[in-house]
C-alpha cells in the first residue's frame, strides 16, 4: 500500500511529486519507462523553457533538472526503466522492471503523467511508397540529439507543430537542407516565436495550405509530390510540385497516450483524447488524477507544471480525506473554444480555465456565462489553436453557478 | 551439394522447406531479399479461406480446402498466431443472394463444412455492425485468420532447425543444368542441388523461364489495406466479403489475429513488379466500400496503410508442375495461396515421390517451434520466473505492443535471423503498434547495431540502401 502513486517522471510527474510532498504526503512512488527522469524534456535542447515558471530562459534538460533535483532532495521514490502495465478503477498499479519483475501496488491515489505521442506517418494514408527515411519529427530529435546521428540530409517537414519547426532548425544546424515545411491548415500549430526563430531565421519556406500528396523512392526516400489544398483540405492536382529529397519528418499532432486511463476506465474527451477532469483534475474515478499532455497537450512545459501541481495538492487532500462541499458544473464551449481544461467545476474556489480555439480569430471576446449571467468577458487582440489560453474564475462567480458557458464573440 | 533448393523464401517457399525437412534431405533455401517473407507473404488479408471461392476441380479449390484444415494443426506446432473466426460474404441484392448460392453449392462440391446461407435477422446477431443494406451473407464457419508472416518465418526456422540453410540476398540470375541436376547462381556465388522448386512468387515467370519453361506469366496485382488501431479489432468478429466479382473477392473487414482490424484490398492489375505504392483512388476505394459493408468503423484510428502484389499466374489456376523431372514450379499462388501454402507443400512433396525420388523420414525431425510471443502469452508467475533468469524480459523496449528487450534480443539470434528494423517488427511486433516505432525504432537500433556487430548508422529499415541513419552528428560519437 502506498499513499500515491504517479505514472510517469516527465515534468509533469515531477512536479505533482513535488507538489504533494510539500503538502504533506510523503510516501510517494514515481514510475518511469525511462532510465532517467525528466520524459520527452531530455531530448529537447533547445531553450525556451521555464520563461513563466522561472522567468529564465533553460533549455529542456536544464527545466527538467530543476525538478529532478528536488525529487532527489525530498528523497522521493522512483523506479525507473519500469513500464506500467495496467492501472485498475481501484487504484491497483501492476508494472514491470528488469529487477521487480511484474508487481502490484495498491495506492490511495494515483496520478497519470504518462504524456503525450506524436501521431505517426501511418495515420495519415499518404499515397506512395514506404521507404527508409521517414520519421516523426521526435523520433529524428531523438537521433540526432540523444543518439548523435543525422538521419538525413535534404528534408521535407510536413505539418507545423513546435516539434517540427524546431527539427527544421536543428536540422539546419546539422548541416542538412530543410526545403520546405508544408501544413495542411492556412495557419501554423506551432508557437509564433518558434516560426519566427526556427524557420525565418534559417530562410525556410513555410507553405501553408499544402500537404504531401505521394511519397517516392524504393529502399531511401528520394522525394516527395507536395500540392496546395483547397478549403476543404483537398490537394488541388494542378499545383503539385516534386521536391527531392532523402528525409520527411511528420509533426502533424500529438496524442494523449491514455491507454492507461483507459484500463482504469477513466472517462475520456472525445476532443482532446485525455481525461474528462475537474478543477482539481480529478478524474471521473475518484482518487484518479491527470494532467500534463496525457490530459491535454500543452505547448509550455511551464504551464503542465503549473498543472501537475494542481494535481499533485488535490491528491494529498483526497489522501488525507478533506471532502469540501462539493458541487457539479459543467463546462461547456461554443466550438469556437474547442475545449476547456477543467470540463466540470465540483468546488467553489478561484479556478483557472485553460481552453484552446478551434481557427485563428482577430479582435475577439472571451465570454463565460451562466445562463443570462455574464460571468466574464475578456478582449483578446489574436488568438490562436497553437497557443493555449487561460482565464480565472473567482469563487464569487461560481456562487449560484449552474452551467458554465465559454463562447468567443467576434465583432 | 544439396538435395532440394527452394527459391523463394515466401509462405509457400517456407511451407515447402518446413515440409522437406520431415524427410533426409539437404536443404537450400534462396531468397533475394535481406529477409524472408519480403514478397506477398508480408502484405495480404491475412485470411485463412474455408475453400468455397474456386472453381470446382481446380488446385486452388483442392488445396484451399485441404491447407484450411491443415492451418490449425500447423500453426500450433509452429507457434504462430491463428484463430478460427469464421467469415462471411455479405450480399445486398437478389443477384447477389444468386452468387451466394451458388457459392454455397460450389463450396459443399469443394468439400468445405458446415456453410450455410443466413438472413438479416440472425446476421445481425453475429454481427451486429454489419451495414443495414445488407440483406444475407454466406457463412463459413471453418474460416480463419492467421499471422501469415509468422508462418513463413516459423516454417523457415522450424526447417532450419532441422538442418536446412537459408541464403538471404541471393537473388538468382541463371539456371544451368549439370551432370546431377542443377547449378543455381546469383552475381556473386552459386549452388548445386539435385532438385529446385521454383516459389519466387512473382518472378517464378522468370525463374522458370531460366530452365526454357516460358509456359506461363505471372503479373503483379496490387492490393492496397489500411490497418486501424487495436482499439477497432472488435468493430466485427468474423471477416467480411463482400460478393466476389472477377476481379476477386473485393475490399473486406477483418480483425487480425493480433486484434488490430484490417481494410482492403484493392485490385489493381499492374505492370512493374516492384511498384508497391498506394494510391489516392485505392484509399477512396477502401473508405467507401469499407462504409457500404460495416457501419462503425473508426477510421480515425488508422496506424498504418500498405500495399501487397498478388502473384496472379497465366492459367487462373495455381501453377504447380514439374516442367522437367527436378524442376518444380509453385507460381501464379495468389489467394487463396496462403491457405493453401501448407497443402501446397504436402502436394509437391508427393509429386517429388511420383517423380521416384527417394524420401526417407528423418527420424529426428522435430515439428514444433517456440512462439516469438512464448514471453507475452506466459502466466504472470511464468513471467516473473523468465525476468529472474533474464532480466532484459523486465524492460519494454515497444510500449504499444508490450514487447520487452528480451524478446528482441531473442528474435535477433534466433534462426532466421532478422538484419533490419522490419525484420525485428515482424517477428517480434516491436514498432508495429500505434506509434509505428516512433519511441522505440531508436532503441531496436542500438540493439540491432549491437547484436548484428554493425555500426549504428548502417543499421536499415529492410536491407539494401534502406539507411536509418546516414551520418554522425557534429561531434557526434559512435555508439
Amino acid at each position: 500500500m502506498r499513499d500515491l502513486v504517479i505514472i510517469g517522471g516527465g515534468p509533469a510527474g515531477m512536479s505533482a511529486a513535488i507538489a504533494a510532498y510539500e503538502n504533506g504526503v510523503k510516501d510517494i512512488l514515481i514510475l518511469e519507462r525511462d532510465e532517467s527522469l525528466g520524459g520527452i524534456l531530455q531530448q529537447c535542447i533547445h531553450n525556451g523553457f521555464g520563461l513563466h515558471k522561472f522567468g529564465e530562459e533553460l533549455t529542456g534538460p536544464e527545466y527538467a533538472w530543476k525538478y529532478e533535483a528536488k525529487v532527489r532532495e525530498l528523497g522521493i521514490e522512483c523506479k525507473l526503466n519500469t513500464m506500467v502495465l495496467d492501472v485498475s478503477e481501484d487504484k491497483v498499479v501492476t508494472a514491470t522492471n528488469s529487477e521487480d519483475g511484474i508487481f502490484q501496488i495498491q495506492a490511495k491515489a494515483v496520478i497519470l503523467a504518462m504524456g503525450c505521442r506524436e501521431r505517426s506517418k501511418g495515420a495519415l494514408n499518404i499515397a506512395g511508397s514506404r521507404p527508409a527515411g521517414i520519421y516523426s519529427a521526435g523520433t529524428a530529435q531523438k537521433f540526432v540529439n540523444m543518439k548523435g546521428y543525422l538521419p538525413g540530409k535534404n528534408v521535407v517537414i510536413l505539418g507545423s507543430g513546435d516539434i517540427g519547426l524546431i527539427m527544421a532548425r536543428r536540422m539546419t544546424l546539422e548541416g542538412a537542407k530543410v526545403h520546405a515545411v508544408c501544413e495542411l491548415m492556412p495557419y501554423s500549430g506551432g508557437l509564433a516565436r518558434n516560426i519566427e526563430q526556427c524557420l525565418n531565421d534559417f530562410n525556410i519556406p513555410l507553405k501553408l495550405s499544402h500537404t504531401i500528396v505521394k511519397i517516392h523512392g524504393k529502399q531511401r526516400v528520394e522525394g516527395v509530390t507536395i500540392a496546395k489544398v483547397d478549403e476543404n483540405r483537398r490537394p488541388i492536382k494542378e499545383t503539385e510540385e516534386y521536391i527531392a529529397c532523402d528525409t520527411i519528418l511528420f509533426s502533424v499532432g500529438l496524442i494523449p497516450e491514455n491507454e492507461l486511463s483507459k484500463s482504469a476506465n477513466v472517462e475520456l474527451s472525445g476532443i482532446t483524447s485525455g481525461a474528462v477532469v475537474d478543477q482539481d483534475r480529478q478524474t471521473s474515478v475518484e482518487g484518479i488524477f491527470s494532467c500534463g499532455n496525457v490530459l491535454h497537450v500543452h505547448d509550455l512545459v511551464d504551464y503542465v507544471s503549473e498543472e501537475a501541481e494542481i494535481a499533485g495538492k488535490a491528491a494529498v487532500e483526497y489522501i488525507n480525506g478533506n471532502k469540501d462541499e462539493s458541487v457539479s458544473i459543467p463546462v461547456k464551449t461554443d466550438g469556437k473554444i474547442r475545449y476547456t481544461v477543467p470540463q466540470i467545476i465540483t468546488k467553489k474556489k478561484d479556478v483557472s480555465v485553460y481552453f484552446r480555439v478551434s481557427n485563428i480569430y482577430k479582435n475577439v471576446t472571451v465570454k463565460v456565462t451562466d445562463g443570462e449571467n455574464v460571468l466574464l468577458s475578456k478582449k483578446r487582440v489574436k488568438v490562436a489553436p497553437g497557443e493555449m489560453e487561460s482565464v480565472t474564475l473567482k469563487k464569487e462567480m461560481l456562487e449560484n453557478a449552474k452551467e458554465l458557458y465559454f463562447s468567443l464573440e467576434e465583432k | 551439394m544439396y538435395d532440394i533448393t527452394i527459391i523463394g523464401a515466401g509462405v509457400v517457399g517456407g511451407m515447402v522447406a518446413r515440409t522437406l525437412s520431415k524427410y533426409k534431405l539437404k536443404i537450400c533455401i534462396l531468397e533475394g531479399q535481406n529477409d524472408v517473407a519480403m514478397g506477398a507473404t508480408k502484405a495480404n488479408s491475412a485470411i485463412v479461406h474455408a475453400g468455397f471461392d474456386a472453381k470446382e476441380g481446380s488446385l486452388k479449390a483442392l488445396l484451399n480446402v485441404r491447407g484450411c484444415k491443415m492451418m490449425e494443426s500447423v500453426c500450433s506446432e509452429l507457434g504462430v498466431s491463428y484463430k478460427k473466426n469464421g467469415s462471411l460474404v455479405v450480399g445486398f441484392d437478389d443477384n447477389d443472394r444468386a452468387t451466394l448460392n451458388e457459392l454455397l453449392a460450389r463450396g459443399i462440391t469443394n468439400g468445405v463444412e458446415d456453410l450455410q446461407l443466413l438472413e438479416k435477422e440472425e446476421l445481425k446477431k453475429l454481427e451486429p455492425n454489419l451495414s443495414d443494406n445488407v440483406i444475407c451473407a454466406l457463412y463459413a464457419p471453418t474460416a480463419g485468420i492467421v499471422c501469415p508472416y509468422t508462418l513463413a518465418i516459423q516454417a523457415i526456422g522450424n526447417a532450419m532447425d532441422n538442418g536446412a540453410e537459408l541464403k538471404c540476398n541471393f537473388e538468382v540470375s541463371c539456371i544451368e543444368k549439370t551432370e546431377n541436376g542443377y547449378r543455381i547462381s546469383s552475381d556473386n556465388e552459386s549452388v548445386d542441388t539435385r532438385i529446385v522448386i521454383n516459389c519466387a512468387g512473382l518472378y517464378s515467370d522468370k525463374i522458370a523461364g531460366m530452365i526454357g519453361d516460358n509456359s506461363f506469366d505471372v503479373h503483379p496485382r496490387r492490393g492496397e489495406y489500411i490497418l486501424l488501431d487495436k482499439e477497432c479489432g472488435d468493430t466485427v468478429a468474423c471477416t467480411i466479403f463482400r460478393t466476389p466479382s472477377k476481379m476477386g473477392k473485393g475490399i473486406l473487414v477483418t480483425p487480425t489475429v493480433h486484434g488490430n482490424l484490417l481494410l482492403g484490398p484493392t485490385s489493381f492489375d499492374i505492370e512493374d513488379k516492384e511498384d508497391k505504392d498506394t494510391t489516392a483512388e485505392g484509399f477512396a476505394k477502401i473508405l467507401g466500400n469499407t462504409h457500404e459493408t460495416v457501419s462503425g468503423v473508426q477510421l480515425n484510428k488508422t496506424i498504418t496503410s500498405f500495399c501487397g502484389l498478388r502473384s496472379v499466374g497465366s492459367t487462373g489456376d495455381f501453377i504447380i508442375n514439374s516442367p522437367e523431372k527436378g524442376f518444380i514450379n509453385a507460381a501464379g499462388i495468389e489467394s487463396p495461396g496462403l491457405t493453401s501454402a501448407p497443402a501446397i507443400a504436402e502436394y509437391i512433396a508427393d509429386m517429388l515421390k511420383d517423380e521416384g525420388f527417394e524420401l526417407e523420414a528423418n527420424p529426428e525431425f522435430n515439428p514444433t517451434r517456440k512462439s516469438y510471443h512464448a514471453f507475452g502469452d506466459a502466466s504472470m508467475e511464468e513471467q516473473n520466473e523468465m525476468i529472474k533468469a533474464n532480466p532484459a524480459y523486465g524492460k519494454i523496449v515497444c510500449r504499444c505492443e508490450g514487447i520487452t528487450e528480451g524478446e528482441i534480443v531473442d528474435a535477433i539470434r534466433r534462426n532466421p535471423q532478422p538484419h533490419d528494423l522490419d525484420g525485428v517488427k515482424r517477428r517480434t511486433r516491436a514498432q508495429m503498434g500505434r506509434c509505428q516505432g516512433g519511441f522505440c525504432g531508436p532503441y531496436i537500433t542500438e540493439l540491432l547495431s549491437k547484436e548484428l556487430g554493425i555500426p549504428y548508422e548502417g543499421v536499415t529499415k529492410f536491407g539494401g540502401d534502406s539507411l536509418v541513419n546516414v551520418e554522425l552528428t557534429k561531434g557526434g560519437q559512435a555508439q
